[in-house]
């Protein structure tokens, strides 16, 4: 049906990956690290995507739900760690949660 | 009956276990108790076990358990009895028990009492466990048994730094000796494959011609062992040092028992020595030169207690040139009444020692023959033994038999004898002096206390074993009772060489006038330098060179100046030296090399969790880079 | 068909550009539910509408609503963007940055190492992925399950008010009130 190369898919969730990746490394507020992650998530689920159209089989689209039930609990785990550390440390600073230093 | 040999060496070690239990929590009394009455005990079995083995005397040999069993190598906790161990096992046990009466009484002020009669009765179970062992490893283990409590003894006080300065001394001057004495063992073993002695000296008879290396070898490391025990020369430092002890503990350990242990091995294994001749004679030469360097070194001392153990130096120097020339006999006879008149001079120098408040400087002391009488008269009588003065006691039987047979061992005999009869005229002389010096002229410290029944048994026992335990080897010319070397004879041949060389009659008599008139005259001797002091002997005494001898002497030859300079103190050079550890920095190095990389690596670890991720971005672009353009 | 890909590719990298440089969060989330949007449409195109209709529901809807309640939740205001606009200085993404760039252009370099670009073939019907789903990968369906479950406890735990927590809650918005009756 499509005639999209695959490159060009796989180009798209490199562009997204390195976008995310920017914005975990960049931003100090958790929750915009949390949302980093679900789109690099979301590169990654559409490399694998691109790749199943590519080969014309439901294991792309398989990995994807996979990965689609990875963020749905990460982000409600992460969701719940941010609610507790904005409770206890009353900031959504990352960098202020660093007693694990040596 | 033998079958109670078992119990003379478990008895002590009983009550050491006991002792040392308790740690000190008993009575007094008891205490006392248990430590004579272990060793009580265990005497009355010996000299039960010995009428036994008279009856009927055949080697006895008891197993009482497999001590390791390993391939090929099964030594038992055995024993053995025959002649030697016998008259071995009654010395000790017996010369034990009354010292150990003694020192209830001696020691009774003293606080460690406990802890002192503990380790009394560990060193009499270590020390008839080493005379009764069937096997070398079990004899080393007495061996090393009786060596840890000298160490323990000499350092008894130990608040004194001093005492546990001579107690080291006495360890590591002694384990030299040992170390050479375990290679020994462990070469006859590789070698003959058993350690059990009866066996081994038959195989090693069987298996190595006279004068092969490996019975040099071995008889050499076993002599290492046996000179550093018996403080012969040139390990012989530590002994007057070991006078740090308690009294009764130099009259047991230091001159009765422990320091005659070299002797008793090497006539257990005389089978070893007399296949290896060349150091058969070096056990002669060291003997007769120990015994004239010790003697020497005795003449000019002032602490009495240092006399008694140059004397004692001396003494074994005596049993192993007897050992030397292959009188083996002669040796252990000389051994015994050794025991009963060196025990005796310790004792009687302790009681004149502790009723002085602890004076063992004789120039302080005086004329105390009337004050202390017992003293005197067990002095006296210990110290004629020791100069062997003719007929009236044990010493010059035992020495008149060592000087004939050194007389008789082969084409260098008359040079030994020589140096015998030299250091008998030189023992006269120290052993009078002393006598002169404490007992006679004028009074300069008065007695105090008393002395007990416990103290006086013992010395008068003593006493009389000094005086009569000779006459059960009498030679030829006063009646001729071989007692002691028929019983002897079965475990101890005469060597053939000794057998076959009797010199003439006349020349027997002439030497054992000789004998005993040199240590009348050394007597004679003493006698007119200390109380009569004639004018020359002031002048000779005075004199540059005399007094330069006589430092010399006294300072034992300068053999601890001597080591002090060769092996001491450039040990303490490089201790020193490596202070800094050098040969450690390399290993420091690692150390602080992963003590910085430690460092380094934690200040990467900031805790930020953006840093972590930056980090897993960094690794996996350089992952990719080696991945796809390397 | 080609041309939706594009446009949607381009509107889904300038929408997750505009997700990591907005202060304010709501702002980004919402920019994040717009790339979202466009992702599911790239997936319509490369043939799994399965793929595409779950991106929508799940990923736009569920996820992004759970964050919208967190950040309601915290309600942090005007001054949480004031924050973020002092922290995005160019000394701090600079770094990231061209870290991020190395990744990309390796992948990029990569991907056009491989072989040409074959057009991508026929549609994969939810029905197919359904039958591999509870086929072969049932096993992985089964450890997701288990994943969503410790998710799910997990997040109870975690984000469970603390008794002692929810006093000092309580006192601490007793003497914001105080302090406004005061005020006024």
């Amino acid at each position: 049906m499509s005639v999209v190369p695959m490159q060009y898919g796989l180009l798209l969730a490199a562009v997204l990956f390195a976008l995310g990746t920017l914005g975990v490394l960049m931003r100090r507020n958790i929750i915009f690290m949390l949302m980093s992650i679900e789109i690099m998530l979301n590169a990654a689920g559409l490399a694998f995507i691109a790749a199943g159209s590519r080969w014309g089989q439901a294991d792309g689209q398989i990995m994807f739900i996979l990965i689609l039930a990875l963020a749905a609990a990460e982000v409600s785990v992460g969701l719940a760690l941010i609610l507790q550390l904005y409770r206890r440390l009353a900031t959504l600073d990352a960098d202020v949660a660093s007693r694990m230093r040596g | 009956m033998l079958a109670l040999l078992a119990l003379v060496p478990a008895l002590p070690l009983a009550g050491f276990a006991i002792l040392f239990a308790s740690a000190g929590s008993l009575p007094r009394r008891w205490i006392a108790a248990i430590g004579i009455g272990s060793v009580g005990i265990s005497t009355i079995l010996a000299f039960i076990v010995s009428a036994a083995f008279l009856a009927a005397p055949r080697p006895y040999r008891e197993v009482v358990w497999r001590w390791i069993a390993v391939a090929g190598f099964n030594p038992d906790i055995g024993f053995y009895l025959d002649a030697l161990s016998l008259v071995m096992m009654l010395v000790v046990s017996f010369v034990s028990f009354l010292i150990h009466l003694y020192s209830a009484e001696f020691m009774a002020e003293d606080e460690g009492y406990s802890r002192y009669f503990a380790y009394m009765n560990l060193f009499v179970a270590s020390m008839l466990v080493l005379v009764l062992a069937d096997n070398l490893l079990l004899l080393y283990l007495g061996w090393e048994g009786v060596g840890l409590c000298s160490y323990l003894l000499i350092g008894f006080w130990y608040r004194d730094p001093a005492n546990g300065l001579a107690a080291r001394k006495a360890f590591v001057v002694t384990r030299t000796g040992d170390t050479a004495m375990t290679i020994g063992l462990l070469v006859l073993f590789t070698h003959l494959g058993t350690l059990q002695i009866q066996p081994l000296m038959q195989r090693a008879a069987a298996s190595w011609p006279a004068g092969s290396g490996l019975a040099i070898a071995a008889a050499g490391l076993l002599l290492g062992g046996a000179l550093g025990k018996s403080a012969q020369l040139p390990l012989q430092t530590w002994l007057p040092d070991a006078m740090a002890g308690p009294t009764p503990v130099s009259a047991l350990i230091h001159a009765a028992t422990m320091v005659t242990a070299g002797v008793y091995l090497i006539a257990r294994t005389h089978v070893l020595f007399e296949l290896a001749p060349p150091v058969q004679a070096a056990v002669a030469v060291i003997g007769a030169l120990t015994l004239l360097l010790a003697s020497f070194s005795a003449l000019n001392q002032t602490d009495l207690k240092r006399i008694l153990a140059y004397s004692t130096i001396s003494q074994i120097g005596y049993m192993f040139l007897a050992l030397g020339v292959g009188a083996w006999t002669a040796a252990i006879f000389h051994l015994m009444t050794h025991a009963f008149f060196k025990a005796l001079l310790f004792l009687a120098a302790g009681v004149v020692i502790q009723r002085l408040h602890e004076e063992h400087d004789i120039l302080l002391m005086g004329g105390l023959w009337r004050r202390l009488p017992l003293a005197f008269w067990s002095f006296l009588i210990g110290s004629a033994a020791l100069a062997a003065l003719p007929f009236i006691d044990a010493g010059f039987y035992s020495k008149d038999l060592i000087l004939w047979d050194a007389w008789n061992s082969g084409p260098y005999g008359p040079w030994f004898w020589a140096a015998g009869i030299v250091g008998a005229f030189v023992t006269a002389i120290y052993i009078f002096r002393a006598v002169f010096v404490v007992f006679f002229g004028p009074v300069k410290a008065e007695p105090a206390g008393h002395i007990g029944y416990q103290v006086a048994i013992p010395l008068m026992v003593l006493s009389a074993l000094a005086l009569g335990g000779g006459f059960v080897e009498l030679p030829g010319y006063l009646g001729d009772v071989p007692a002691f070397s028929g019983l002897l004879s079965a475990a101890l041949p005469v060597p053939p060489a000794l057998r076959a060389a009797t010199a003439a009659p006349s020349l027997e008599g002439v030497l054992v006038g000789i004998g005993a008139v040199v240590p009348v005259l050394g007597a004679a001797v003493a006698f007119v330098t200390v109380l009569h002091r004639p004018v020359f002997v002031t002048r000779l005494v005075e004199a540059s060179a005399g007094v330069a001898l006589q430092r010399f002497w006294a300072a034992g030859w300068g053999f601890d100046w001597f080591y002090d300079r060769t092996l001491t103190r450039p040990f303490v050079w490089l201790a020193r030296l490596n202070r800094a550890d050098i040969v450690d920095a390399f290993y420091t190095g690692i150390a602080w090399l992963s003590e910085a990389g430690y460092r380094l690596l934690s200040r990467s670890q900031t805790g930020q969790v953006r840093w972590y991720a930056a980090g897993i971005a960094f690794g996996s672009a350089t992952l990719v880079i080696l991945a796809v353009f390397a | 068909m080609t041309a939706a890909f594009y446009v949607a590719a381009v509107v889904a990298v300038l929408a997750t550009a505009m997700v990591i440089t907005r202060a304010n969060a709501v702002h980004a989330l919402l920019y994040l539910v717009v790339s979202l949007l466009a992702v599911a449409i790239v997936f319509y195109v490369l043939g799994a509408p399965f793929a595409a209709v779950l991106e929508v529901i799940v990923y736009a809807g569920a996820i992004m609503v759970l964050f919208v309640f967190v950040i309601m939740m915290l309600n942090r205001g005007e001054q949480a963007a004031q924050q973020e606009r002092q922290w995005l200085t160019p000394g701090i993404w600079i770094g990231p940055a061209v870290l991020s760039a190395v990744l990309l252009g390796e992948i990029i370099y990569m991907l056009w190492q491989g072989p040409a670009s074959v057009p991508a073939s026929a549609v994969v019907t939810p029905r197919q992925v359904g039958m591999l789903l509870f086929g072969p990968y049932l096993l992985a369906v089964e450890l997701a399950s288990m994943l969503l479950l410790a998710g799910l406890i997990g997040a109870y735990h975690l984000g469970r008010q603390e008794r002692h927590a929810a006093e000092r809650d309580i006192q601490k918005e007793r003497a914001g009130r105080e302090r406004e009756t005061v005020a006024r």
